[in-house]
């Protein structure tokens, strides 16, 4: 019996252990994550409303080394907290940055990014509930950005930065070039 | 002899790193996501702290759980400057409508409602303080937590209050 109890303590502590390492790990350097909604397909699925559903969906690997600094790039696909809902989290492509200037789809608008902030669009254009709604972020939103999808085995890859063309200007130490 | 003294000072090293490892990991996830020391500089949160920096206990569980009220002194990430934690007060949470103070003597007093998923931050130190009435209001996932207590200087030792405006 307190053989029983002692080896069942040194699991818990195992587990603990473990549990403790592996939140810093994905605090600071990588983490997984499952996609939900059809905002990111064709680059991104996720499994659809059926009970198991989620078990299709794909698996996100995430890289938080770029939280360092917020060293993120234009066509980076990222992951970020919603401003209207705190605890859900978005997956979008990050379009552009702060002082660039971005057109706004479906009008003439051309409005710029202001200072600490970032516009997100989802790649399925017209289920996405992006910047195109709730306007540019802050880049202090963002959690993590998406290197690869590592579950299921058919669609294990690399995750491409992509920016769409004509949609940015960005001013680069006084240079201005059209991406 | 020599090899066998080596081989058990290695594993003593090992085993040390371990717990070492082990330890700073436990500190990471207890500071992240239970409570952590930071330093709050500035003139904004005149009289509550002073301009050359109070060293403070900050809680992460009030925001995880949703828990910050008006009146808390919270420390967020600001949005014009994802690098920088400002520490400022809630005055309203989402749906509030909160009485704004003018940015300077000669402004005026105004109403805002702050919209969903957000909350309004104002430095105590009214004229003197770059806060929502200057970037607008700041969405609450940028919350990092809730003050609650003051450990430096020594006669500033005690809980960080809320107070209603």
């Amino acid at each position: 019996m307190r053989e029983l109890a002692g080896s069942v303590w040194l699991l818990i502590k195992r587990v603990m252990t473990g549990a403790v390492v592996g939140v810093t790990i994905s605090d600071r350097f990588e983490c997984v994550a499952t996609m939900h909604g059809g905002s990111m397909e064709p680059t991104l699925h996720s499994g659809g409303n059926e009970p198991f559903g989620y078990l299709k969906a794909d698996l996100l690997y995430l890289d938080k080394m770029s939280l360092r600094n917020y060293t993120f790039s234009r066509g980076d696909v990222v992951v970020f907290r919603s401003p209207l809902e705190p605890k859900m989290w978005l997956v979008k492509r990050l379009i552009a940055l702060p002082s660039d200037w971005v057109t706004v789809p479906g009008t003439y608008e051309i409005l710029q990014v202001p200072k600490g902030h970032c516009w997100v669009e989802g790649d399925n254009a017209e289920v996405s509930f992006d910047s195109k709604s709730f306007g540019p972020i802050p880049l202090a939103l963002l959690k993590g950005r998406v290197t690869n999808v590592i579950w299921p085995p058919s669609r294990f890859g690399h995750v491409e930065n992509r920016l769409p063309e004509g949609r940015v200007l960005s001013q680069n130490r006084g240079t201005s070039t059209y991406s | 002899m020599m090899v066998a003294a080596w081989r058990a000072l290695l594993r003593e090293a090992w085993e040390r790193s371990v717990v070492f490892t082990q330890f700073i990991c436990f500190l990471n996830v207890f500071s992240n996501h239970v409570a952590e020391v930071h330093q709050c500089l500035g003139p904004s949160m005149l009289p509550t702290f002073n301009v050359s920096g109070d060293i403070l206990l900050l809680e992460h569980l009030s925001s995880k759980f949703e828990k910050v009220r008006p009146g808390d002194v919270v420390m967020a990430r600001s949005p014009v400057n994802p690098n920088l934690v400002v520490c400022k007060r809630v005055l309203g949470l989402e749906g509030d409508r909160v009485t704004v103070l003018p940015t300077s003597s000669r402004g005026h007093v105004k109403q805002v409602v702050v919209p969903k998923g957000h909350v309004w931050l104002q430095g105590d130190n009214a004229y003197n303080s770059t806060d929502s009435r200057h970037y607008g209001p700041v969405p609450y996932a940028l919350i990092q937590g809730k003050v609650f207590y003051r450990i430096w200087p020594p006669e500033g030792w005690g809980p960080v209050l809320n107070r209603q405006p």
